[in-house]
């Protein structure tokens, strides 16, 4: 299972705005490479993120090769629930993976 | 930039007469993107919409230490409500490969029209980013990065 | 890097070093990280960020695996690493007493594998081993480096030394005109450092990966046009330990991030 870095504040205020940050290893091999025999390098990339916050779909993002490998993704929410953030990665070649984070709101 | 590409493409065959058994990979100079592909990506986004340059900021360091790996954050202007939102936000580039970097789908509920990520480019060029708001707008900001290559070369290891 | 570029730069420094060049006094000494631009100093700085710590979770998982004929895992005899393994790396390459010479520590977990857990060793540059190195390495986060102290080190110390003073190659150049002499001027758009391994293994842009110090001098050493040492041999070792020696003092820093 690849790996996944998630950095969720445990704590927020209700209506607080904020910023998730997520890192996954993956190669993300564009494409665009060429063996020494010439041979293309198949493309192997994540191709969508997204995020549930309790469920409901607040973020998604569609990955290009244009996106380095080891994919970084940072995106804002208003904290107005305590529970789970659910995330997803999907692509090439069957590729998914998930991670989860809690967040407590007063 | 031609020599560069042939000369690596020989050093990796000279590499892979010594190293049995593996598979070296070098990197071909790939076909670059035109202004035509670019032009033509946007418009598979925004149609025959205007769109208008402001309210979206790009930020890229202005000098680029490795083209793999280059932070980027684009940000809008916008309160944020159900009535007014950000919904997407789109980043092309000019000369790479494909025009395409990411498309970003935010919710009414962001607090606040910003993202992060990571970018690849193959040398220094134009990097788009195009909001598309709850009200049908098209906003735009264009950005020119230098991105510098490495010193040594990587070879077959 | 233009071929014309490298020549006229290998010319100036053969006329202008002299014969023995002076290493960098200890107040000059700086990491290769006060080199980078702040925005790649910002992603080294986050744990969060920094995709080098994605190896470092690996490792952990690793770390706690039972492995080989033995059914061990690291953890069953070093315990919890965070305490056992602190200041390890700091001081490695250490002297092996039954080989008789310095092993780094790619080298001693696999010694470790081989005759404790009974496993295979792992490849190196695999991604097992990566990860499993860059946890043990990331335990001594923020300590001094301590290595080549031991006495019975001194004449492999040497021997490093003098492979690092060699000119070598199509380009005759030695580690130090560019490391010793050099250092803070730019190559073909990039800094020139002092080639202090602070934050090995490292994520480097150029790999879009974690790497070890033998990948960087095996790339750094091809890039002076000269033959590069196998993974693992004597020469590689000696010459990994003469750097750690003369890093003596800066804080390990693994995972770094660089260019």
């Amino acid at each position: 299972m690849a790996s996944a870095l998630i950095n969720v504040p445990k704590k927020a205020k209700r209506g607080e705005t904020i910023e998730i940050k997520t890192l996954m290893s993956h190669i993300m091999e564009t494409g665009y490479r060429h063996t020494a025999e010439g041979e293309v390098v198949p493309r192997d990339i994540i191709t969508t993120f997204s995020c549930r916050y309790n469920g409901a779909e607040i973020f998604r993002a569609e990955l290009f090769p244009a996106i380095s490998a080891n994919p970084f993704i940072t995106f804002f929410t208003v904290a107005n629930e305590s529970g789970k953030f659910e995330f997803e990665w999907t692509g090439d070649r069957g590729f998914a993976a998930t991670a989860s984070a809690s967040i407590t709101v007063e | 930039m031609q020599d560069d590409s042939t000369r690596r493409q020989f050093l990796g065959l000279a590499g892979s007469a010594a190293v049995l058994g593996a598979v070296p990979i070098v990197t071909l100079r790939p076909a670059e993107a035109t202004p035509a592909m670019l032009a033509s990506a946007i418009r598979n986004v925004v149609g025959e919409a205007v769109v208008r340059t402001g309210r979206v900021k790009l930020e890229v360091p202005p000098l680029v230490e490795n083209g793999n790996t280059v932070p980027m954050t684009v940000s809008v202007q916008n309160p944020m409500t159900t009535e007014d939102h950000v919904k997407s936000i789109h980043v092309f580039n000019e000369k790479n490969p494909q025009p395409n970097i990411g498309n970003f789908y935010l919710s009414p509920q962001a607090g606040r029209a910003q993202i992060s990520t990571r970018i690849r480019l193959a040398d220094s060029q134009k990097i788009v980013a195009i909001a598309r708001l709850s009200d049908g707008s098209f906003w735009s900001a264009t950005v020119d990065v230098v991105v510098t290559l490495a010193a040594c070369t990587d070879e077959v290891i | 890097m233009s071929p014309t570029g490298t020549i006229v730069v290998a010319a100036l420094l053969i006329a202008v070093s002299p014969a023995r060049t002076a290493e960098i006094p200890q107040a000059e000494r700086r990491s290769g990280y006060s080199f980078m631009a702040p925005d790649t100093q910002a992603i080294q700085d986050d744990d969060t960020t920094n995709p080098g710590m994605l190896w470092v979770l690996d490792g952990e998982k690793l770390w706690n695996n039972k492995a080989g004929a033995a059914g061990k895992a690291c953890a069953d005899c070093h315990h919890e690493a965070r305490a056992s393994i602190k200041g390890v790396a700091a001081r490695y390459p250490a002297f092996d007493k039954a080989l008789g010479r310095p092993v780094n520590l790619e080298q001693r977990i696999n010694l470790c594998r081989t005759g404790q857990q009974q496993a295979a060793p792992l490849p190196y540059e695999s991604r097992d081993l990566l990860a499993l190195t860059a946890f043990v390495a990331q335990q001594s986060r923020g300590l001094p480096i301590d290595a080549a102290t031991d006495p019975q080190l001194e004449p492999f110390v040497a021997k490093g030394r003098e492979l690092f003073m060699q000119r070598q190659g199509q380009l005759n150049l030695g580690c130090t005109n560019c490391h010793d002499d050099n250092w803070d001027k730019r190559l073909a758009g990039s800094a020139i450092t002092q080639a202090h391994p602070t934050g090995y293994p490292l994520y480097r842009m150029e790999w879009q990966s974690l790497g070890s110090l033998q990948r960087r001098l095996r790339a750094c050493i091809t890039g002076i046009r000269a033959q590069p040492y196998d993974y693992g041999a004597p020469e590689m070792v000696e010459l990994e330990l003469y750097l750690m020696s003369r890093a003596r003092g800066m804080p390990v820093e693994t995972p770094a991030v660089r260019p």
